[in-house]
């Protein structure tokens, strides 16, 4: 028995950085200094799939999208006990939006044809919160957006969901698709022997080109290899990848501009902190 | 069927038989957006002896309601919800449809797109229409729904359009766009349709229990608001924040960062991704002032910004400047607003 789970996690610059000398002087954002992390919420999916293992057996698999770089995070889930992690690479998925990269999501869980998947409600770095939802319509998966907690029983996810004005407590069908809050619980820190093993886990594309094929030979005997697919090896339709699926094009960014902007100074002292409260009350803003 | 045609779409999210706020607000939007088209605005309400609700949408400037009254759609479920919304779209054809970014349709939004593999953008803080001319192709779109949000990467504003693949999806967050006023016994056409795909469908969820909570924190309604960015330091620091509403009669929220590094409540978050709010007065304590913030408060009537850096964009927006640190400037303000005895 137990349950095969797959949780899509996103690698993303850490907005919560943005302050002082992450800011460029044109108010750009200078990526440099932004450290590349685990997308919050995909971490908090990963311990909601972790605990189904626990509790019932099974595997869970996950999945990245994105270029080789991303395989660090895909590293940390096997450190913290993921059993097998994938990485969905290919230049043709490049300018994907979101419904295109939920489309390519789906094809790679597809593959992997589990009873549960788990995605974090949003990714920090668009806060869209619409691949989940998208990948469960395109697997025809139950959905179950906002989730809060999870017991598996006889078959059917039992969840507890924010719906917003509070919380509802569904029973839904198997094979679901949740997308998962930070309530659920934070995931587990790294357990040293995995750490220690899975440091060395390797994509084929990070390893040097020359010996790539013998390298990752070795690494799949020690079952340090992390699987690597392309768009052609999860079967996707290409007029549904990267620009060509993707809908939504960016007709102009506009840089704003917020320089020069004509307030009334106050210094910080009692005497000029009456005065403004003063006029505060006088133009009755207050009182 | 010619597209440019098709009527403009407001999803009317409604639970328990109560309309939501940024239902009506998008009706103000909506209606504007289907005046430069010359076509038709239409509320779309899907539910279960909701037809009540109908007058309440044509006053605040729905032209139609079209309505889908069953008993399968008494309670929110994604499959049947989404199912007919893509009934309704597939035969009507509107070429514009948006939803307020709530709970319900931020999980609703996003699985119709996908179904109909049309483009969506979330969390819009202006619609309106414009042209536009793929660089690649050089083909020309008229009469496009310009979906403009603060994008990830500073302040930069992207506009985002989807010239091919119709109705053109957005959702907007509660307290974007203003609240119409209603027009009392203005009227419209109610169209009921019936959706053929809830006949013996069967729901994979089963609700078993709903628990609601009473909002502790009502930062739309409030007259001041003391906010608070990463610049406070510290959740200690915020308890001036919190001294300062209080006498002022007030209420706390903040920034993003601020809600990240655990200075406060999730529902306290006031930007692009929080709560929209436009109060009497804004007081502004170490908010640097991303454009995703000042999406959210810049129409507020007075703007007070404290920071130290003085050339913060959050200056740009205030009416009154204070450069200094915010551990120093409240205690003066609390001081002389207790001195005033407000």
């Amino acid at each position: 028995m137990g349950y095969n789970c797959v949780v899509c996690i996103k690698q993303v610059p850490d907005t919560g950085k943005v302050t002082g000398d992450a800011m460029k002087a044109d108010g750009t954002i200078n990526r440099a200094a932004l450290p590349a992390i685990f997308n919050p919420e995909d971490q908090n999916a990963l311990e909601a799939a972790l605990r189904v293992r626990d509790q019932h057996g099974g595997t869970v698999t996950v999945i990245t999208m994105g270029l080789p770089a991303a395989c660090a995070i895909l590293r940390e889930a096997l450190m913290c006990g993921a059993d097998k992690a994938y990485l969905v690479t290919d230049r043709r998925a490049a300018a994907s939006d979101t419904l295109a990269t939920s489309y390519i999501l789906s094809q790679a869980v597809k593959k992997l044809n589990p009873d549960l998947v788990f995605c974090g409600r949003q990714a920090i770095d668009g806060d869209t919160a619409q691949t989940g939802p998208q990948i469960a319509e395109k697997l025809g998966a139950t959905l179950v957006t906002y989730l809060e907690g999870l017991e598996i029983k006889d078959g059917y996810a039992y969840a507890t969901r924010n719906i917003g004005t509070g919380t509802e407590k569904v029973k839904a069908k198997l094979p679901a698709l949740f997308t998962v809050m930070e309530k659920c619980g934070e995931l587990r820190p790294f357990q040293a022997r995995l750490a220690m093993k899975y440091k060395k886990a390797r994509a084929p594309m990070e390893l040097a080109k020359e010996t790539a094929e013998a390298e990752y030979a070795e690494l799949r005997q020690k079952g340090l290899d992390i699987g690597q697919w392309t768009l052609d090896d999860i079967g996707c339709d290409l007029s549904r990848c990267g620009k060509a699926g993707s809908p939504t094009l960016v007709n102009k960014i506009v840089n704003v501009v917020l320089a020069g902007g004509e307030f009334q100074e106050f210094q910080p002292t009692d005497e000029d902190m009456g005065r403004l409260v003063g006029s505060l009350i006088a133009d009755h803003t207050i009182g | 069927m010619d597209r440019s045609k098709g009527e403009v779409w407001i999803y009317a999210e409604q639970e328990d038989g109560v309309l939501s706020d940024v239902a009506l607000e998008l009706l103000g939007k909506g209606k504007e957006l289907a005046g430069t088209l010359g076509v038709p605005v239409a509320a779309v309400l899907l539910g279960s002896g909701v037809e009540g609700l109908a007058a309440k949408l044509f006053e605040h400037g729905a032209d139609k309601v079209r309505l889908v009254d069953d008993p399968a759609l008494k309670d929110y479920q994604n499959r049947s919800y989404r199912e007919t919304m893509i009934e309704l779209i597939n035969a009507e054809h509107p070429q514009i449809c948006v939803f307020g970014a709530t709970f319900q349709g931020r999980d609703l939004a996003p699985s119709v797109a996908s179904a109909l593999r049309c483009g969506l953008t979330a969390d819009c803080t202006e619609l309106k229409i414009g042209d536009y001319t793929d660089p690649a192709t050089k083909e020309a779109f008229k009469n496009l729904l310009m979906q403009c949000r603060p994008a990830f990467g500073g302040n930069i504003i992207a506009t985002i359009v989807n010239p091919r693949n119709w109705p053109q999806m957005a959702t907007v967050r509660e307290g974007v766009m203003k609240m119409p006023e209603a027009t009392p016994g203005r009227t419209g056409e109610l169209v009921r349709h019936q959706a053929k795909c809830l006949d013996g469908m069967e729901l994979p969820v089963e609700v078993l229990e709903v628990v609601r909570t009473a909002k502790t924190v009502n930062l739309k309604g409030a007259r001041v608001i003391v906010a608070g960015g990463a610049g406070v330091g510290s959740a200690e620091n915020f308890k001036l924040l919190h001294e300062l509403a209080e006498a002022l009669g007030g209420t706390v929220g903040g920034t993003r960062a601020a809600v990240d590094l655990g200075y406060l409540e999730h529902e306290r978050q006031i930007g692009q991704t929080g709560v929209t709010v436009r109060p009497a007065l804004y007081i502004a304590c170490g908010i640097s002032g991303a454009v995703q913030h000042l999406a959210g408060m810049q129409e507020s009537q007075k703007i007070i910004a404290i920071n130290t850096d003085k050339d913060a964009p959050i200056f740009s927006v205030a009416h009154y400047g204070i450069v200094g640190d915010v551990c120093d400037v409240l205690p003066k303000i609390i001081k002389a607003v207790k001195a005033k005895a407000l």
